[in-house]
């Protein structure tokens, strides 16, 4: 710290008395600030194919849970073999004869609909998806549906452009589409998936992940609302198996898949052999990497971004925190101080930084990786909080002093556990961050624009944060190296996916 | 700027580090989304009344507006429950009215800025003069301006050296050093003039962001660098330094923001009046409208809580 000119009169350095502490006590407790906007939930969803609400051709349905209270929100329609097939019989008759035929400019109008209709309704979504994800309100409200609406406004202005999507090229839409998509960020990824989909003149076959079909039926409410012709879009609902009927259906040119990588594995040799166009975005362990230049405290703030955004729910997590070893104590110092004053609990109070994890079965996978951690060795440290008695949480975690062979610097997570690793030179760093399976994401702090540019080049992941992380725009293409998948989402390279050549 | 110069700023700079002016502004950003409700809203409100260096700093001040001031102070409302403010903040002209108007030993202090404010631009001799004298026609505290023309030059030696003047010359009272961030420009700035503060004044003195006199003042950014660098200061050497935002803080919805600033990042040992201060004017009509509106449920007809200053 300063030493300040010298000669200088200087405060005295503390010796041999206790180290000074911050006191983040309970002088001033924030009262509880619900959001109390009302979600309008049905008691019951069903199908949403051909442009209709349908029950499912079994007659079954399972529940959807809120993870903060673990009450049951509503049924939802379970969608059989069946069932998928009639969704793609719909959506063949409308690529077919209506959205395939359909001039750009006019599909674009239909998307714009969606996407203010999602604004008007901002609110009630907002606390639909934060009931039955477990994310905190603040996220779902300031996050999750601005960037849905965003991802159609972003593609509806492209649908009368396509002829500049590939220079030189004309290009097609492949006509019939399946997605699955996963719970992180329930209604986003539909809109990830659908804007480019539809934009380019494809139709599509969705399935949301089960513990959160509910904001992507309410999509399909706003989707009737806004006119779209029958079967343009569908939506079924279920588990794996109506996953694997959505994917290994024979009508879809192409089928996109958001979820863990050991899926996405099942899926791909699964369709080995198969003509179908396949995009993956699969898992990650992204490393943050902070050198001794950083500035510190914003860094500070990324590590906590990265890591306990969405409860680490999230594939593109900076998980692996690698820090320049100079500065190591004093960014894990800063880093306590600051997950102190994070507050966890009810996702409904506007006041929550970190929420409900999603799953039961989610807490159990967090709470055994972090029980592996903690008997490797590793030092672990988690602040203060009480978390509330019902419901599914996991207080914000870090361990420190970890290394490359410990099964939490290797395996993702999916929950708010960071591991703390240290290097000494740029090319560990690159070395550290790059050895692992996964690439889809990486941060780099530092104050020199040339070794950012460097990093980043060095860097195998397909999006790396410089003095910033968990940026999202729809114009920027998303998307992996390595085991975490191929294609990309966003941008002029994510309708590439979606076309093909001619 | 010749060679020794350029090195006393990179050598200061790496000293206490950069600050990343996006991730300041996003982290600042969040404060603004805490939702502050009933009784939390009250006890913020009522703390920031406590806080509050109610200020007048015209050419046209008389001993009589002067005078009304010190009584708005002292008795901000009628609601009894409602604190008095921490001090009023006065030209040295005006202290001897000050004391006149609150008696010996009152519990509102008096604050003076001194050393030719706004601007500093003269002999230190004559600004050490302003302020023995402030303090002898009995100034509590001195609200002195940094050099900062020799602080963009890089003359920090001298910079330091002239702030360790004007605390000797302080006595007993409280100094306050106006870094004035809007003339300094960038965080990375504003993060080196605190330490270069901090490092020449006494516990329980403070560091404040401006003298209001300038278009850009106190925000919750600039906020947040010194907010931080106090804390750094804190947690490396154990000397407390207090804080004091000014300027441009007009609104009971800004104080509470600024306020959530100090709570989430310096605890609750800077959460009073002797480490965290306002220096504002028109910002304690508005807590005191908002008070009511907490004790009634309904907002008051405007003309019970005027916007100007002039009216107290």
């Amino acid at each position: 710290m300063p030493t300040l000119a010298a000669g200088k009169k200087q405060t005295p350095r503390r010796q041999g008395r206790p180290a000074p502490e911050l006191i983040f006590g309970d002088l001033w407790t924030y009262d509880p600030a619900p959001e109390t906007a009302d979600p309008k939930l049905k008691k019951r969803y069903e199908l949403f194919i051909n442009g209709r609400f349908v029950a499912p051709k079994s007659g079954k349905y399972f529940s959807s849970i809120n993870p903060a209270n673990e009450q049951k929100l509503a049924e939802i329609a379970l969608a059989d073999r069946a069932d998928v097939d009639a969704a793609y019989r719909a959506a063949k008759k409308a690529y077919d004869t209506t959205w395939g035929k359909m001039p750009g400019a006019e599909r674009a109008k239909y998307l714009f609909r969606i996407a203010r209709l999602l604004q008007d309704r901002a609110r009630e979504f907002a606390v639909a998806e934060t009931m039955d994800g477990g994310k905190p309100i603040k996220e779902s409200r300031d996050f999750d549906v601005p960037m849905a609406a965003a991802h159609f406004f972003y593609h509806a202005g492209w649908a009368d452009k396509l002829d500049y999507v590939a220079p030189g090229r004309r290009i097609a839409p492949l006509g019939v589409v399946g997605q699955v998509i996963p719970w992180n960020f329930p209604l986003l990824m539909c809109a990830w998936k659908l804007a480019p989909a539809l934009a380019m003149g494809n139709c599509v076959v969705l399935k949301p992940a089960e513990t959160t079909s509910i904001t992507a039926l309410k999509l399909a409410e706003i989707i009737q609302d806004a006119g779209l012709p029958p079967g343009v879009v569908n939506i079924v609902t279920g588990a794996g198996e109506t996953g694997a009927a959505v994917m290994g259906h024979p009508i879809p040119a192409k089928v996109a898949f958001t979820g863990s990588t050991e899926v996405g594995k099942i899926i791909m040799r699964s369709l080995a052999g198969t003509d179908k166009k396949m995009t993956m975005e699969l898992g990650g362990k992204a490393a943050n990497i902070i050198f001794d230049d950083a500035p510190l405290d914003q860094a500070v703030e990324g590590i906590i971004n990265g890591i306990f955004f969405n409860q680490g729910h999230v594939c593109c997590a900076g998980s692996r925190l690698l820090v320049h070893e100079p500065v190591a104590d004093r960014v894990i110092a800063k880093l306590k101080q600051r997950m102190k004053v994070l507050r966890v609990g009810d996702p409904l109070d506007k006041n929550t930084d970190v929420g409900a994890i999603n799953s039961k079965e989610q807490l159990a996978r967090i709470t055994a990786l972090v029980k592996s951690g903690v008997k490797e060795g590793a030092e672990m440290f988690q602040p203060a909080c009480t978390l509330p008695a019902k419901g599914w949480y996991f207080p914000p975690t870090i361990f420190s002093g970890v290394s490359m062979s410990h099964r939490i610097a290797r395996e993702e997570i999916f929950g708010p556990v960071l591991s703390i690793l240290t290097f000494r030179t740029p090319e560990e760093a690159v070395e550290k961050a790059n050895n692992t399976a996964y690439g889809l994401s990486a941060g780099v702090w530092t104050d020199k624009g040339s070794r950012i540019l460097k990093m980043s080049t060095e860097l195998k992941a397909g999006v790396v944060w410089a003095n910033t992380y968990n940026k999202f725009d729809p114009t920027s293409p998303f998307g992996g190296y390595k085991e975490s998948g191929f294609g990309r989402e966003g941008g002029r390279q994510g309708l590439l996916d979606y076309c093909r050549l001619v | 700027m010749n060679a020794g110069q350029s090195a006393s700023f990179r050598r200061l700079f790496d000293e206490v580090g950069p600050v990343d002016a996006v991730g300041i502004e996003e982290r600042v950003a969040k404060y603004t989304t805490r939702s502050i409700k009933k009784s939390a809203k009250l006890w913020g409100l009522k703390t920031a009344v406590t806080m509050v260096d109610l200020t007048t700093l015209e050419g046209k001040d008389t001993p009589g507006k002067v005078a009304s001031l010190c009584q708005k102070a002292l008795h901000p409302s009628d609601d009894s429950t409602v604190p008095p403010v921490a001090a009023v903040c006065v030209y040295p002209a005006m202290v001897r009215h000050a004391r006149r108007a609150l008696g010996p030993g009152a519990k509102v202090r008096i604050a003076s800025v001194a050393t030719a404010f706004p601007s500093g631009q003269t002999a230190l001799v004559t600004r050490l003069a302003e302020v023995r004298r402030a303090v002898a026609d009995g100034a509590d505290e001195i609200d002195m301006v940094i050099n900062r023309g020799a602080f963009l030059a890089g003359e920090f030696a001298e910079v330091q050296d002239e702030i360790a003047a004007v605390v000797a010359a302080c006595g007993a009272a409280t100094l306050k050093v106006i870094l004035e961030v809007s003339e300094l420009e960038t965080y990375d700035k504003i993060r080196a003039a605190s330490f270069l503060a901090m490092s020449v004044i006494r516990p329980g003195d403070f560091i404040k962001t401006s003298t209001g006199k300038t278009t850009l003042n106190a925000t919750l950014g600039n906020n947040q660098v010194m907010l931080e660098a106090i804390r750094d200061f804190y947690l490396d050497t154990g000397t407390a330094i207090a804080m004091k935002p000014a300027g441009g803080i007009r609104t009971a919805k800004q104080a509470l923001q600024f306020l959530i600033a100090v709570k989430e990042t310096l605890g609750d040992a800077w959460l009073n009046n002797k480490r965290y201060r306002f220096g504002a004017s028109s910002l304690l009509n508005d807590l005191l409208r908002q008070i009511e509106k907490e004790r009634t449920g309904a907002y008051q007809a405007p003309y019970y809580f005027s916007e100007a200053a002039e009216s107290y």
